[in-house]
């Protein structure tokens, strides 16, 4: 589904991203971990086409087509969907309006006719159920004066609803309780399938023990320096970042 | 970066005008030039009583002693007022009685702004007064209305049959001497709207102008007079357009309205005249006073506007609380494109007990416009609990544009309340990608957030015209020609 090679990137002439290779097939969840400024927030910003940043060379292939080459709607369009670290706040734009214009937006791409009203209120209804969200966040605007925990939810619900082939869901676990995590993780688990892929970028294993991964991978400083199965997580947990540090300074 | 952004903004803002275009059809107009004797002209081509006269002479003396007013904050080049026409009419063969018998060139107009008439009178359950150039074009809707004893007619009509009436409160909200350009409407004002609602009775529909300026060279000077009796309730509305000029055009117009005890009224304008072109050539100058008094106790007026054309805007639609229990409201959405400019906002004169005023202003700047909110707040000695707050927003696409604030407050009473709230955004490259992210495309993003933006304000306007002024908003920014 989703292929990168040797892809390096850079802002502002700092190069982040040194040489990161990854594949990710339908039906896998993928845990990426690593210290705060390893480059995990850039990797799933280039994902999404976000143009701050300078793709220097490299190749990530999505579905067989070059993602680079495309727009951020393509991009969500075509069933990518990122899940924001920081979501965005639209006031006085409904939920409701911002989900039913993206919504028919990826049907019109797909050559689908727009839902209905009655159709997209009974989609909405159920996932909400799906991701246990409180009713009350889909009548309030966009993000607009959510707590922390209901704006990361709310990212899980328009997942839901969305239905990407494949979701980047960017530190969705910083700043909540472990209730609000457990909720969140809930909606995640629900959401996995054979059909779609999920990249789970995290600094703590804690959310890894709700999101159960096929392959952890560890991005130190611009590169996966590490990958494995779900044990690595455990022993990044165990010993630390301080252990990988110490790893590549003896290599 | 940011240039990139900037460029993007700046291609989806810069979209054409749709109603630029010119209706061939013979006007009946005097020559350019304003003295006594065209004044004269105008009242005896109107056929008015000699009081109309003597009301329009002394407004023009006045007029001749008064300088334009340069304390906005707008950039205004000089305007030659001998330059002008003072009244130009398309011709008719002889008054009509049906709509059958309007030109066949001037409905299609009007069906091109998208008022057909016809079809209005039927369904929309809307009275429509259309007023070309300065002559009121015709109204529907006037019989269903008389039944309930409402007067809904053109201004000249109410003059010719309504003369008490128009005597008694014309100018009693808006003296001549009020301003230059008032001075100047209550000269040469050719035509408007007059509204009179009796006594408990309230109006069943919306009532409804449409103004167009259509001949060249030609100054609109309308006039509207609203005089809602003791707890009776009427909505009003009125739209503007005109063709696309190179040399720019000057519309000077009054609106009054008088609230009597228990009265409502609601007044709502989508402006929309032609804003000049990218360069900033030609385009309307709009020059308006609009204000209304509460003068009864428990009586409310409230104005929602949202302005998106004219190539300069100088308009302050106020309300002189002067009853106990009033309430004066203030809406507003003002865009500015291109090389627009806008010095627009409210004046709350708070004279009566309990007298309560909000305003929200909703400010868009974008191009290398410039937008201001002015506003006064003004509580006098015995308004004992006045309260208002007002909200004023700006929001700036791209980085060339400008945007305002000048709120004044003036409390001579302890126990009043006054807040004022001020913010000022720049759309967020963030906000546009977060949307893009969900398969919105910049130019819908932008769309959706401004519209977000001036939410509050669009849900005060009737139903069908929020539609339509969420439409025009969206054309004023984007290159699409609906």
């Amino acid at each position: 589904m989703l292929v990168i090679k040797d892809l390096k990137v850079s802002i502002e002439g700092g190069e982040i991203l040194k040489g990161v290779s990854l594949e990710v097939n339908a039906g896998e969840v993928h845990a990426i971990m690593g210290p705060n400024g390893s480059g995990k927030s850039t990797l799933a910003a280039v994902l999404a086409g976000r143009d701050l940043y300078e793709v220097d060379s490299g190749t990530i292939s999505y579905m067989g087509e070059d993602l680079l080459e495309k727009s951020p709607e393509e991009r969500a369009k075509e069933g990518l969907f990122l899940g924001f670290q920081y979501p965005i706040e639209i006031p006085g734009v409904s939920m409701v309006n911002f989900m039913k214009t993206a919504i028919n937006e990826m049907r019109k791409h797909r050559g689908e006719e727009p839902l209905s009203a009655s159709e997209f209120l009974k989609k909405m209804r159920q996932k909400k159920e799906l991701v246990e969200i409180d009713s009350s966040l889909t009548n309030r605007s966009v993000n607009e004066g959510f707590s922390g925990g209901e704006k990361k939810k709310n990212e899980i619900f328009q997942m839901a609803m969305l239905e990407p082939k494949l979701a980047v869901l960017d530190e969705t676990d910083s700043g909540l309780d472990i209730d609000a995590l457990k909720v969140v993780a809930r909606g995640v688990n629900n959401l996995r399938s054979s059909e779609n892929a999920i990249i789970v970028i995290t600094h703590y294993q804690r959310l890894l023990d709700y999101i159960v991964p096929d392959y952890v991978h560890v991005l130190y400083k611009g590169r996966i320096v590490r990958s494995g199965g779900k044990e690595l997580a455990l022993l990044l947990e165990e010993k630390g970042y301080e252990w990988i540090r110490q790893e590549e300074l003896n290599l | 970066m940011q240039k990139e952004q900037d460029q993007i903004l700046n291609e989806v803002t810069t979209g054409e005008y749709k109603y630029g275009f010119y209706t061939d059809i013979e006007h009946d107009s005097i020559g350019k030039g304003l003295n006594e004797d065209v004044i004269r002209l105008i009242s005896e081509k109107k056929n008015e009583p000699e009081f109309m006269l003597q009301f329009r002479l002394k407004a023009y003396r006045h007029w001749l002693t008064m300088k334009m007013p340069g304390w906005a904050h707008l950039d205004i080049p000089p305007i030659d007022y001998q330059e002008l026409v003072y009244y130009s009419a398309p011709k008719q063969k002889a008054r009509l009685s049906s709509l059958d018998e309007v030109d066949p060139e001037l409905l299609e107009t009007f069906n091109k702004l998208g008022i057909p008439l016809e079809e209005q009178k039927h369904l929309a359950g809307v009275a429509v007064d259309a007023v070309m150039d300065s002559v009121s074009v015709k109204t529907t809707f006037k019989e269903t209305l008389a039944e309930l004893g409402i007067i809904f007619c053109s201004f000249s009509e109410a003059v010719r049959e309504y003369p008490d009436l128009v005597r008694q409160y014309m100018g009693s909200v808006v003296p001549y001497t009020d301003n230059y350009y008032a001075a100047l409407n209550s000269a040469v004002f050719s035509d408007g709207s007059f509204c009179y609602i009796p006594k408990g009775v309230r109006c069943p529909m919306e009532l409804s102008t449409y103004f167009r300026i259509n001949a060249a060279n030609t100054g609109q000077f309308e006039r509207t007079l609203i005089v809602a009796e003791d707890n009776s309730y009427v909505s009003y509305l009125e739209g503007c357009t005109a063709p696309m000029r190179d040399e720019n055009q000057l519309h000077a117009a009054i609106v009054e309205i008088v609230a009597m005890e228990g009265a409502e009224v609601k007044y709502a304008t989508v402006q929309n005249w032609y804003p000049g072109n990218k360069e900033g050539k030609g385009g309307i100058y709009n020059f308006v006073t609009k204000r209304g008094i509460c003068k009864g106790d428990n009586s409310k007026i409230s104005w929602t506007q949202v302005e998106t054309g004219s190539a300069i805007t100088w308009k302050y639609p106020s309300c002189i609380l002067k009853g106990d229990n009033t309430t004066g409201e203030f809406y507003s959405v003002a865009l500015t494109n291109n090389r627009q400019q806008a010095d627009t906002g409210t004046k709350m004169i708070h004279i009566g007990k309990n007298s309560k005023s909000i305003i929200v202003s909703k400010g868009i700047s974008s191009g290398v416009s410039n937008n201001s909110y002015r506003g006064l707040v003004k509580v006098l000695r015995g308004a004992e609990n006045a309260r208002n707050f007002s909200q004023c927003d700006s929001l700036l696409l791209g980085d060339k544009c400008g945007a305002h604030t000048f709120p004044y407050i003036e409390s001579n009473n302890q126990s009043a309340i006054i807040e004022h709230e001020a913010t000022t955004s720049r759309i967020g490259e963030d906000q546009i990608f977060y949307c893009n992210q969900r398969g919105i495309a910049t130019e819908d993003a932008i769309s959706l957030i401004v519209n977000g933006y001036a939410k509050e304000v669009l849900n005060k306007l009737p139903m069908e015209f929020a539609v339509e002024a969420q439409k025009l908003l969206q054309i004023s920014l984007e290159g699409s020609v609906g």
